[in-house]
């Protein structure tokens, strides 16, 4: 897994392998830049069974967070993950302590407070992402490989959701700004489906409605 | 109207803000020793310290280094920076020597955060500095030889 090209033991293939994958990694998502529809929660109040709307609606919001947008940076190894295709991110870096990286290699070596548009490159190449809080989830909020019932069932266990409560679950989902990133995350990527407010108020409805998970 | 310091002094960058800090370093001030490898943050050759930490210089756009402090190749000082030329210079280890002034500067960070680095250390810190010469076990020994060094 941390085995990349300083530490190969055959050094010149290590560099073609690293080079190859850097040059794989450069492409950024098929431009398919607008948001898909997100449906708003007064659409689900003519579910009345109250367990049934309300996993209807976290399935609503599910389409943010299970989206590779949200999923990259929950990933269930030490590495984070890049593109709709969710490959290893590259260069390789790991989580390091507080999901901010390596000493020396920091995430913010290369992420800074806001996308950053890049000049003088390849079409299919736009932007490095960018935000003041950029970091990866702890691996206890991993994401990547769980059912859409494992990631709710986590998201409510506050020994895995940082010990929040719902009431902080929501006002986290619709207000903090590295959340929002996943709808402004800089040209040539896809933004998760619908807005930040939709996406709130889903996870508030889900919560009044008994936060059932399946 | 951006300023910031170089290498201790102070500088101001008229220009595009968009203008990536390398461009101004290499451009502008003709410190060249910085140097452009892929302009994307995907092989390191750019790297320099901003506020005391590394950073690509490629994709930095100068509108967002107002108020900080630069260290480049050229100015980089301190007791991790003399091990690490020490150590360079004792086993020889560019080749080409294209890629060395960006793993330089991730290698003195590195140092200046843990002093007796470990290999999984070396690779976390390293691992963005491509070197197509491939001197990455030369780069390794001299990490380590240089935190021995100052370990006295
Ligand atoms: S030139 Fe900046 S990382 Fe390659
Ligand atoms: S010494 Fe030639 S690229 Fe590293």
């Amino acid at each position: 897994m941390k085995k990349f090209a300083i530490a190969s033991g055959v050094a010149a293939i290590g560099v073609a392998a690293s080079l190859l994958a850097a040059t794989f990694s450069l492409a950024q998502d098929n431009p398919a830049e607008q948001s898909a529809p997100l449906k708003p929660a007064a659409e689900f109040q003519s579910i009345t069974d109250a367990k049934q709307r309300s996993w209807a609606l976290f399935e609503e919001a599910g389409k943010v967070i299970q989206h590779p947008r949200c999923v990259n940076c929950h990933p269930a190894t030490e590495r984070p993950l890049q593109t709709m295709a969710m490959h290893p991110h590259q260069p390789p870096v790991v989580r390091g302590e507080g999901g901010m990286g390596m000493p020396g290699m920091t995430c913010n070596t290369c992420h800074g407070a806001a996308n950053v548009d890049v000049v003088g490159q390849a079409e299919t190449l736009k932007s490095i992402p960018g935000n003041a809080a950029w970091h990866l989830a702890p691996i206890e909020m991993a994401w990547q490989g769980k059912t859409l019932g494992e990631i709710c069932r986590q998201i409510k266990d506050p020994e895995r959701n940082g010990g929040k409560t719902l009431a902080e679950i929501t006002e986290h989902m619709a207000h903090d700004s590295l959340v929002g990133w996943g709808w402004q995350p800089g040209a040539g990527r896809e933004p998760v489906p619908g807005s930040q407010a939709v996406f709130g108020e889903l996870i508030a409805a889900w919560v009044e409605s008994g936060a059932a998970c399946q | 109207m951006v300023t910031f310091t170089l290498n201790g002094q102070e500088r101001t960058f008229d220009g595009d803000p968009d203008t990536p800090l390398l461009w101004v370093i290499r451009d502008f001030e003709k410190l060249t020793g910085t140097k452009y490898g892929c302009g994307v943050a995907q092989c390191g050759a750019c790297t320099v310290h901003l506020d005391g930490m590394t950073r690509r210089s490629c994709i930095t756009p100068i509108s967002t280094v107002d108020g900080s402090e630069v260290i480049t190749i050229e100015g980089i000082e301190g007791p991790e920076a003399k091990a690490v030329q020490a150590a360079w210079v004792a086993i020889d280890v560019p080749q080409c020597g294209y890629c060395q002034s960006g793993q330089i500067m991730s290698a003195v960070a590195l140092l200046q955060v843990t002093p007796k680095p470990s290999d999984a250390d070396i690779d976390g810190a390293m691992a963005g500095n491509l070197c197509r010469c491939a001197t990455y076990h030369r780069i390794r020994q001299a990490i380590h030889n240089a935190a021995d060094a100052m370990e006295g």
